[in-house]
């Protein structure tokens, strides 16, 4: 039955390439930028939650114990 | 650089985690009744409005809209305004979406146990508050990308692509899935019918869990754990692959919760692959916040806050590596239908969501109010009394799931089942049912102990409704280090762009086939439209919530059809559902199937089954449904319902309108006539005929004749 489903999509054929060539591309750009990507650029990213621009002194920083 | 002076609204928080905890209590207190009543039917109160079928989905959208939704509400709030350094867009956009989403759940609240419906699960509210939920959630959405817009800080930190995600994927998922054609204000059909109706839905469904119960509170993990830790997340990089992967993952996997279903083979197979892929970033995502604790996990001895994180994201891993194994073929025959799925939906709600939401809330309360926790001890013992709440929901119902499973499936020796009566098997798992209460109630009463230890903690500071920050103003400068991502990050609309792009590859491959599917499904030639007297019992049906637990799919396996068609040995076929508008093929047997228990058993055995379940079958835990018998159906309602259904597809000729009553009658009397035969009296009007009328049709349309297969 699968195949009366699929073969009623005009070119039909093309859509797994172009998925699959759009998924590997997009994820290989991905993973090249990851792990080339400049590691200043990585540590401001990564500590931007523990910098608020919150005044530990005026709104007092607590600890839950 | 000169700073500027900015305040974060605390105040939206603070009521976001009001209806958090106040609809928490409410959600998990109709979830603990529910289970009651899957032993001690007494619980049910023979009342409509407070019978299991419609007391489950008020505890699931409880739960999920009120309790997670609010929460999510209440974190994104809170850590995106810090993230991006600047307060919400707009405050009045705020107090719209907080009253707007409010007065949705009341709606939900009260339509809920009233009967209204859709019966679709966790997009059960009907069409007007399906309406205010698009408005409410573009206006969140709006509040949201004007924010991102007028942020301080070049960069989006990875918790606000997680919440983008969530924005544009849940608003193409709640309209794509509740095209409904209205009938009166509070009633609708849906759109599709059958197996296209079954894939959109849960295409939805498991999105739903994607987008509204995972990236959300992903982001959440991403901006509170670190927070918590005081530490930078362990690897940036590999926040970024997760997020991708994810949202272009999972919107493929819907189709594997129909595996053996009616739903074409392509569809199911592609449900599995990508279900098996989704472990890949699932793990990565738990073990990116587990390691973000590493050289830290003294602290997690010493801090509540932590303790619910970490329990949280290993909740999450455990949830997501089970969700992949449970979609594989093998493992889906066994677990699906049973209550193998309520435990993973619930190690995924209490552990994740749950404990998430508890972690933040112990985390964020003493910082807005300005003070300390009050009780360290009492946070410790809510952590302890959660941590036994799951294990004694999540074992007993891992246990019955697979207990009767096997039950069902046993043959003895002579190739007959061993459980004929399907009664049989559920006797056998109602001690853990039981147990299964124990475990919902200790959870319970530990957010019982929280709701009192955050309470005090209020009242023991002071409210910071506008947070203070000195905040350096945002550089204008052009992008000149050439990384694309970075060129991403610093464009929210082409961001939220590509995300919908990503999500929607996934979802149009899926779909449109499906579309096309109701041309080319082989089509029965004995299989009819339901006539009058049968769509007000169909109704009736989902007003009931029946489907809450029984399903309407025979798979094809030699035990299900030897249960449920013994004589012809028909499992269900896709073409038998043509005009079924909702599709109504269940997630859960607490009950037997019903797609061939049309013509199975006389009308006066419904009768008496209906009034009386357990006089019935001796031990059966069904509820009593004694209001059908007092309520008359509304003949009023035949025009325009036949009218609706015309409209979307099912061929009654035109005019059938106006004899529709007609034929209404004589087949309501047919019934009645029959009953009193054999010694029932009862009024033709009354409900009770009508699902009769529509249970005996059941599945029965193969039965009359050989299956005739166009189009081949």
């Amino acid at each position: 039955m699968y195949k009366e489903i699929l073969q009623s999509i005009d070119n039909i054929q093309v859509w797994p390439v172009v998925s699959f060539v759009i998924f590997f591309l997009f994820f290989l750009i991905l993973l090249g930028w990851a792990i080339t990507v400049d590691k200043i650029f990585i540590r401001h990213m990564s500590e931007m939650p523990l910098d608020d621009g919150t005044n530990p002194l005026k709104n007092t920083n607590p600890s839950i114990s | 650089m000169e700073l500027e002076r900015i305040h974060y609204d605390n105040k939206i928080v603070k009521f976001f985690i009001f209806a958090t905890v106040t609809f928490g209590l409410v959600g998990m207190t109709v979830g603990l009744l529910a289970a009651i009543q899957l032993f001690y039917p007494l619980f049910n109160f023979d009342l409509q409005y407070t019978s299991f079928g419609r007391i489950r989905p008020l505890h699931t959208n409880a739960i999920i809209f009120a309790f997670v939704g609010n929460a999510m509400f209440a974190g994104v709030y809170y850590s995106m305004q810090r993230l991006l350094k600047t307060r919400m867009f707009s405050d009045t956009l705020s107090w719209v979406h907080f009253w707007g989403w409010q007065s949705i759940i009341l709606s939900a609240a009260i339509t809920l146990p009233l009967g209204f419906t859709t019966s679709k699960e966790y997009a059960e509210l009907e069409w007007p508050i399906d309406i205010a939920i698009a408005v409410v959630w573009v206006i969140f959405g709006w509040n949201m990308i004007g924010t991102i817009l007028r942020r301080r800080e070049k960069h989006m930190y990875v918790a606000i692509w997680f919440y983008i995600a969530t924005f544009v994927t849940v608003a193409v998922l709640h309209i794509v899935n509740s095209f409904e054609m209205p009938v009166s204000l509070f009633k609708s059909y849906s759109w599709y019918a059958g197996v296209q109706d079954a894939l959109v839905q849960w295409w939805y469904g498991h999105n739903a869990v994607a987008f509204f119960l995972t990236t959300p509170y992903l982001g959440m993990m991403y901006y509170f754990l670190p927070k918590a830790a005081n530490r930078p997340v362990y690897s940036y990089r590999l926040s970024i692959i997760h997020f991708w992967s994810l949202i272009f993952i999972y919107i493929w996997a819907g189709p594997h919760h129909l595996l053996y279903t009616a739903l074409p083979d392509w569809a199911q197979s592609l449900g599995v692959v990508f279900s098996i892929m989704l472990i890949a970033p699932s793990w990565g995502g738990m073990l990116n916040g587990l390691l973000t604790l590493r050289g830290a996990w003294d602290k997690v001895s010493e801090e509540p806050v932590l303790k619910f994180f970490v329990v949280a994201v290993t909740a999450y891993g455990m949830a997501t590596l089970e969700g992949p194994l449970l979609a594989l073929k093998n493992v889906n025959a066994i677990a699906h239908f049973t209550d193998w799925i309520i435990a993973h939906v619930h190690v995924g709600g209490l552990g994740w969501n749950g404990f998430m939401i508890f972690g933040m809330l112990y985390w964020v309360v003493p910082r807005m109010w300005n003070t300390k926790i009050y009780s360290t001890k009492l946070a410790n013992l809510h952590f302890w009394l959660g941590t036994l709440g799951i294990i004694f929901y999540a074992l007993p119902m891992y246990t019955a799931g697979v207990v009767q499973s096997l039950m069902w499936k046993e043959f003895n020796s002579d190739g007959f089942l061993t459980y004929q009566n399907f009664l049989e098997t559920t006797t056998k798992i109602i001690p853990l049912y039981m147990l299964r209460a124990v475990g919902g109630a200790l959870y319970l009463s530990g957010v019982i102990i929280m709701t009192y230890n955050l309470i005090k903690t209020a009242y023991a500071g002071k409210f910071i409704a506008n947070e203070e920050a000195d905040v350096a103003p945002m550089v204008k400068a052009a992008n000149t280090d050439g990384y694309w991502h970075h060129v991403l990050e610093s464009k929210p609309i082409l961001f939220t762009s590509l995300a919908l792009v990503a999500i929607l590859i996934g979802g149009a491959i899926e779909m449109v086939p499906t579309f096309l599917i109701k041309s080319n499904i082989p089509t029965i030639a004995s299989v009819k439209p339901y006539t009058p007297l049968e769509i007000h019992g169909r109704d009736i049906y989902i007003r009931e919530g029946c489907v809450g637990c029984h399903s309407q799919m025979v798979r094809p396996f030699r035990s299900e059809v030897q249960r449920y068609d013994p004589k012809n040995g028909e499992y269900s076929k896709a073409g038998e559902y043509v005009y079924d508008h909702p599709f109504l093929w269940g997630s859960k047997r607490t009950g037997p199937d019903l797609h061939r228990v049309g013509r199975k058993y006389a009308d006066s055995w419904h009768y008496r089954h209906m009034l009386a379940p357990s006089e019935v079958s001796n031990g059966s835990i069904m509820p009593s449904y004694p209001w059908l018998f007092e309520q008359t159906i509304d003949r009023s309602t035949t025009v325009p319902k036949i009218n609706a259904l015309r409209k979307i597809g099912v061929p009654y000729e035109a005019g059938y309108e106006y004899r529709a009553n007609e034929d209404l009658d004589a087949q309501a009397a047919k019934i009645a006539e029959g009953l009193k035969m054999e010694g029932y009296e009862v009024l033709p009007e009354t409900e009770i005929v009508a699902l009769i009328a529509y249970l005996q049709r059941l599945g029965s349309d193969i039965k009359a004749e050989k299956t005739i297969e166009v189009n081949k």
